[in-house]
Formats: C-alpha cells, sequence, structure tokens
C-alpha cells in the first residue's frame, strides 16, 4: 500500500477488482472447463459468485457508511462512495445477477451460447461502478465507455441475425457520436474550471452566471450526451431499432442497467456539480421531458412488435425521470430515486416474460406471440400483468408509487401545469399496455407452443414479481432506503 | 510566427477535414484523414504538448491510418453510391449545424482571454515526463481503467468476428 494506492482506495474499489476478476475467469474457464456448448450454462455459476464476493464488498461499504456516516474519497477524490453511489450499486449488482439467470436459456434457444456473454456484462457492471461512483471527469468518461462499448457488443451478439447487426452498427455510430457531444461539453467544464474533479467545478460554476455562454454550451452539450444514453426524446432515435434488433435478454440489460446507470451520472450533475445553474437546465430538462412522454407514448400505441413498444414505454419512462429532476425538492429527488428502482424490477420481469415467449425458430416478438398465454402458462400470464400494471402505475403495483412521489414533487415546487400532462399520459399508457393484456387474457391461440423456461428464468421471475408487488405494498424500508441514498 | 504557423496548420486541417467528407473514394477520404490529423499534430507542437504530438503522429497518423488503409485494400471498395440527398438534410441539418458552429466560435472568442497567446516553448507540462507523472499518480485510476476497456474491445472484436457461427 502506498500513496497512490491507500488501503482506503482498496476498499472502494474492492467490488470493481473482484467483478473484473471474475469476468476475466469467466473467459479463461470458458475454454478451458466447459469446451462443450451445453456445459456452458454452468458458467452462469461464475456469474453468481463473482456477484455474492461484490456483494460482501458491497455490504462492508455500507456497514462502514451506517457507522460513520458521511461519504468516503478514494484516489484523490476521483471516486467517492456515499449512499447515493451504494444505492445505485445494489441495483446495478440486482439487475446484473437477474440478467445472467435469464440468459443462459435464451442463448441456448437461440444456438449463440458463448462464454464471453457472462464476462462482458460483468466487465459493463464495472463501467457502471465507476459512473455512480465517479466524483471526476475523466474516471467518469472512461467509465461511460466502458459500459457503452460493452453493450456495442452486447447488442450485436446475435451474429446470425441480419437485424441484431444492424442494431448494433446503429448503436455504435450513434453512441460514439453523442460521446462525443459529452467529451466536449466535460472538456468546456475543464475549461471553465482548470480542475476535473467535480467538486472544484461545482465551486467554479457557482461562481459564474447560470446564463454565462460558456456555462450554458458546456451543460447543453453534456445534456445532449445524456440525454442520449438514458433514451430521452428528441434522443431516442437509436432507441426502438436497438432494442427490436438487440437479443431480448440484452435488451432488457440495456433498458435497465444502462439507462439506471447514466441517470446515476446525469443526477450526480445534476444536483452536484451544475445546481447552482439550475436555472440554466431546467428549460431544457421540461422540454425534454414533456418530448420523451409525448414522443413516448404516441409512438407506442401503433407497435406490432412487443420490443418496440416496451422501447417507446421506456421513453416515456425517462421522460417521467427526468420530470422528477425538474421538481428539485427531496420529494421529487426521492421520487427519482425509487421510480429507478422500481423501473428496474417491473422491466426486467416485462422482458423476462418476452424472453420466454421465444423458442426454435420463433421470435416471439410479435404482439400476436402474446395471444392466449394465460392458457398456456397462467403464471406467466398474471406476472406479466402485475408488470404491465406496474408500468402503468396502477395502484398497488410499485409503479404507482415512483410515479406518485414524482408528481408530488412538481405539485410541492408549483409545477402544476407539468403535473396534469404527466398525469394526463398515464391515460394514454394504461391503453397500449392493455393491447398486451388483452392479448393475453381473450385472444386465442391454436398450435400453442408452452413458453421456454428454466430453473434461472423461473427465479428470477418471482424474484422482480414479489419485488414489484412488495414496493408497492409496503415502500417504508424502501423509501427509508431511497431518504438514506440522498443525504449527504 | 506562431500565428502564421497555426493559421497555415488549422487551414490545412479543416481543408482536409472537408475533403474527407467530399470524396467519394475512401482510399482519398483516408489520405485526407492523415492530412487532418499531421496537421493537428503541428497544432499540438505549437501549444506545447511534444508527447502528444509524437503519439499522435505515430498512433494515428501512423499505425490506425495503415490499419483503415489495409481494410480498404482488403474488402476492394469502390467509389461509393451518392444517395439520395433526403431535404431534411440538406435545409434544416445543415443550416443548425453551421449555426451550431458559428455559435460555439463567437462564444469562445468571446470567452477565452486574448490577453494570455500561447508562444512555442512557453508552456513546459507537455512533456513526456510530466505526462508519465501525472499519468501515473493523478489519473491512475482511469489509467487502469483503461485497460478494462481495451480488454473489452478485443473481446468484443474476437466474439464479433470468430468464424464458427
Amino acid at each position: 500500500m502506498s500513496v497512490y494506492y491507500s488501503s482506503t482506495d482498496h476498499f472502494v474499489l474492492l467490488p470493481v477488482i473482484l467483478l473484473a476478476l471474475f469476468g476475466c475467469a469467466t473467459l479463461l474457464f470458458d475454454f478451458w472447463l466447459f469446451p462443450d456448448a451445453r456445459q456452458r450454462r454452468f458458467l452462469v455459476w461464475f456469474l453468481l459468485i463473482g456477484e455474492a464476493f461484490a456483494g460482501v464488498a458491497l455490504w462492508r461499504q455500507q456497514s462502514f457508511l451506517n457507522q460513520h456516516g458521511g461519504s468516503i474519497n478514494a484516489f484523490n477524490g476521483s471516486l467517492v462512495v456515499d449512499g447515493f453511489s451504494l444505492y445505485f450499486h445494489w441495483i446495478f449488482l440486482a439487475t446484473t445477477t437477474l440478467v445472467g439467470l435469464i440468459s443462459y436459456r435464451y442463448f441456448e434457444v437461440r444456438e449463440e451460447h458463448h462464454g464471453e456473454y457472462y464476462g462482458l456484462i460483468m466487465l459493463a457492471q464495472c463501467g457502471m461502478f465507476f459512473l455512480a461512483s465517479g466524483n471526476e471527469l475523466v474516471t467518469l468518461f472512461i467509465g461511460l465507455e466502458t459500459m457503452a462499448v460493452t453493450f456495442y457488443v452486447l447488442v450485436g451478439f446475435l451474429r446470425a441475425d441480419k437485424r441484431s447487426n444492424e442494431a448494433a452498427l446503429k448503436y455504435l455510430l450513434l453512441g460514439g457520436f453523442s460521446s462525443g457531444f459529452l467529451a466536449y461539453g466535460f472538456s468546456i467544464l475543464y475549461g471553465i474550471s482548470g480542475s476535473t474533479k467535480l467538486n472544484e467545478i461545482a465551486s467554479a460554476v457557482a461562481a459564474r452566471d447560470p446564463f454565462d455562454p460558456l456555462l450554458f454550451l458546456a451543460i447543453a452539450t453534456i445534456l445532449v450526451g445524456l440525454f442520449f444514453k438514458v433514451s430521452a426524446a428528441p434522443f431516442h432515435m437509436w432507441t426502438p431499432d436497438a432494442y427490436e434488433g438487440a437479443p431480448t435478454v440484452v435488451t432488457a440489460y440495456l433498458a435497465v442497467g444502462s439507462k439506471a446507470a447514466s441517470l446515476a451520472l446525469l443526477v450526480r450533475l445534476l444536483t452536484g456539480a451544475l445546481s447552482t445553474a439550475h436555472a440554466a437546465w431546467e428549460p431544457l430538462l421540461i422540454g425534454v421531458a414533456l418530448l420523451s412522454m409525448t414522443v413516448g407514448n404516441f409512438a407506442a400505441v401503433t407497435q406490432t412488435n412487443t420490443k418496440r413498444l416496451l422501447a417507446y414505454s421506456s421513453i416515456n419512462h425517462a421522460g417521467y425521470i427526468l420530470l422528477g429532476l425538474v421538481a428539485r425538492n427531496t420529494i421529487g429527488l426521492q421520487g427519482v430515486m425509487i421510480y429507478i428502482l422500481v423501473y428496474a424490477f417491473m422491466n426486467l420481469g416485462a422482458f423476462l416474460v418476452l424472453t420466454s415467449l421465444a423458442s426454435k425458430g420463433i421470435a416471439g416478438e410479435d404482439i400476436n406471440d402474446l395471444n392466449g398465454l394465460m392458457q398456456k402458462s397462467p403464471a406467466h400470464a398474471l406476472w406479466m400483468l402485475v408488470f404491465l400494471l406496474s408500468l402503468a402505475g396502477i395502484p398497488p403495483t410499485a409503479g404507482f408509487l415512483g410515479k406518485y412521489l414524482i408528481f408530488l414533487g412538481l405539485l410541492q415546487s408549483g409545477h402544476y401545469i407539468l403535473a396534469i400532462f404527466a398525469a394526463l399520459y398515464v391515460a394514454v399508457a394504461i391503453y397500449y399496455y392493455f393491447r398486451l393484456v388483452r392479448a393475453m387474457f381473450t385472444q386465442k391461440q391454436e398450435n400453442a407452443v408452452a413458453p421456454t423456461t428454466s430453473l434461472g428464468m423461473k427465479l428470477a421471475l418471482g424474484v422482480t414479481g414479489v419485488l414489484t408487488l412488495v414496493i408497492g405494498v409496503y415502500p417504508e424500508p424502501w423509501l427509508r432506503f431511497a431518504q438514506w441514498s440522498i443525504t449527504r | 510566427m506562431e500565428g502564421l504557423l497555426f493559421l497555415t496548420f488549422a487551414t490545412i486541417a479543416v481543408l482536409c477535414a472537408l475533403n474527407l467528407v467530399l470524396q467519394t473514394h475512401p482510399i482519398s477520404s483516408a489520405l485526407s484523414l492523415i492530412g487532418v490529423l499531421g496537421s493537428i499534430a503541428v497544432l499540438y507542437l505549437l501549444l506545447g504538448g511534444e508527447f502528444i504530438a509524437a503519439v499522435q503522429l505515430i498512433v494515428y497518423a501512423g499505425a490506425i491510418m495503415v490499419l483503415f488503409v489495409f481494410v480498404i485494400m482488403l474488402l476492394n471498395t469502390g467509389a461509393e453510391k451518392q444517395p439520395t440527398r433526403k431535404i431534411v438534410v440538406t435545409w434544416i441539418s445543415l443550416p443548425l449545424l453551421f449555426t451550431f458552429i458559428a455559435l460555439a466560435a463567437m462564444l469562445i472568442a468571446q470567452q477565452v482571454p486574448k490577453t494570455e497567446v500561447v508562444t512555442f516553448g512557453g508552456f513546459s507540462g507537455g512533456t513526456t515526463l510530466s505526462v508519465g507523472r501525472s499519468l501515473f499518480t493523478q489519473y491512475l485510476l482511469p489509467f487502469e481503467v483503461t485497460s478494462i476497456l481495451i480488454l473489452i474491445a478485443i473481446l468484443g472484436a474476437v466474439v464479433l468476428a470468430r468464424k464458427e457461427i
């Protein structure tokens, strides 16, 4: 241990070191122990054990914070572990584990089961770690690129599928373009403050007028880069294509993990370093949020492909989460945190059910593929109903809680018109989610193929379903956790 | 002297960049890209970034461009077909793009202090020694994380380009 790598640094970095090591181990053992494609499902154990180790390391950080309070700074302030970053680390951990559990059966069915997949999703989680924990521009940017490059590869994972190739290329080109915008904004922030540390940038930003043109250029370009990553309109063009072409399990990971990590960075910047310039970014945020809800809702109505439908629904959800940031009060921020947590579970659940519809030779992505799911497998149909109710935001499911808190935050900060708009759009959302419900419960299908399942999928379905219900019915501990995460 | 050198190489860079986009044959585009990268290397050198200028020449103008030319040669691509331009592209996107560039240039011209002109040799923080020192002390963490990033890129190339389907 030296000045450059102290024991505190090690303590903070341990989860990501473990993840990277287990990710690399997966790559090695893939060839060494499991040469046969049928054995590759055992690689999920590597993922589970790696996540368990990382979980223990995170738990130690959390108990340290519980005892001492405050936050832990590491690498001269490049990384910070506080309630906020830990909250996101737990979401990433849960997401990656659940995605790993549902993946092996899907790739076996699609005959593209490769060991590298498990290594890649763990390395993507490393990138997410730096996005939530990074407190310095270079670390943040490298973290974002680590995550993004993994997703470019994962989206094109079905190499025999032309749509997958096309989606990967589109995502790569547009993603590279948006990263350029983000890097440009970061470079202006560095130019303004002379430092890459967010703490010093915060004081340099506070010293300037919020409508200072240079600062505004920085804020606008950074927001463009991040809006792309969270797929908010009008930077959403890649979303439907990438979501449709990607393997369904990767779509789930992209919709939940990538979006949550980018939101972590967005929330940290807007409530931290850029909070004093709120007069400049608030109008941008309001415009983008309204446009996201409009585009997401109205485009989803006409979709016949379920993955595209959920892609537009995820654009819509991005709009709601951004509205929580517009409120700029504790309730709104708490709503954002709860919304991201709930969104992770309900969206993973919905994609999980879609994953189970894929079987040999059938993509299972058309809305008609849901027909008669109630007769074929009542468990799948009923859990899907729970997820869809939650996505639409109907009590007593968890989705209601997130929307409720964000509306409350908007009302408390006096944004009545925005709150009314957001509430009205729920009605549109109910319409298109219930098209799926109608297909499942009222339509008939003759040559019914039972949904593909596996132990991992059943487990993941149970966990996501129960959590979606429990957070909605008994929100107290989750609200306390979200409250703890935003008190600095 | 510095001003003249800057203007010369900045103009070359912009002209080569325009040529890069306008050319239809990939080889001409690749050669223009060498012009862009090389003249930007000179601009780095004028600012005092010796190390970054050398790296720019060796890595970008050297290694990566050779790779580009090899790929173009192996794929044996001809001139690209001119796609029919949509009205949106010509009448909305291009004006918007020029507005953005003009605004950004105006901002930089207004905001950046004109009193401090960088002279050649005035800044000594760009040597290999100082770059290395800050890379392995202040920016140690991002430097190490970059290794994960590169690992992922290699892994991705292997996954997407392997033989058996």
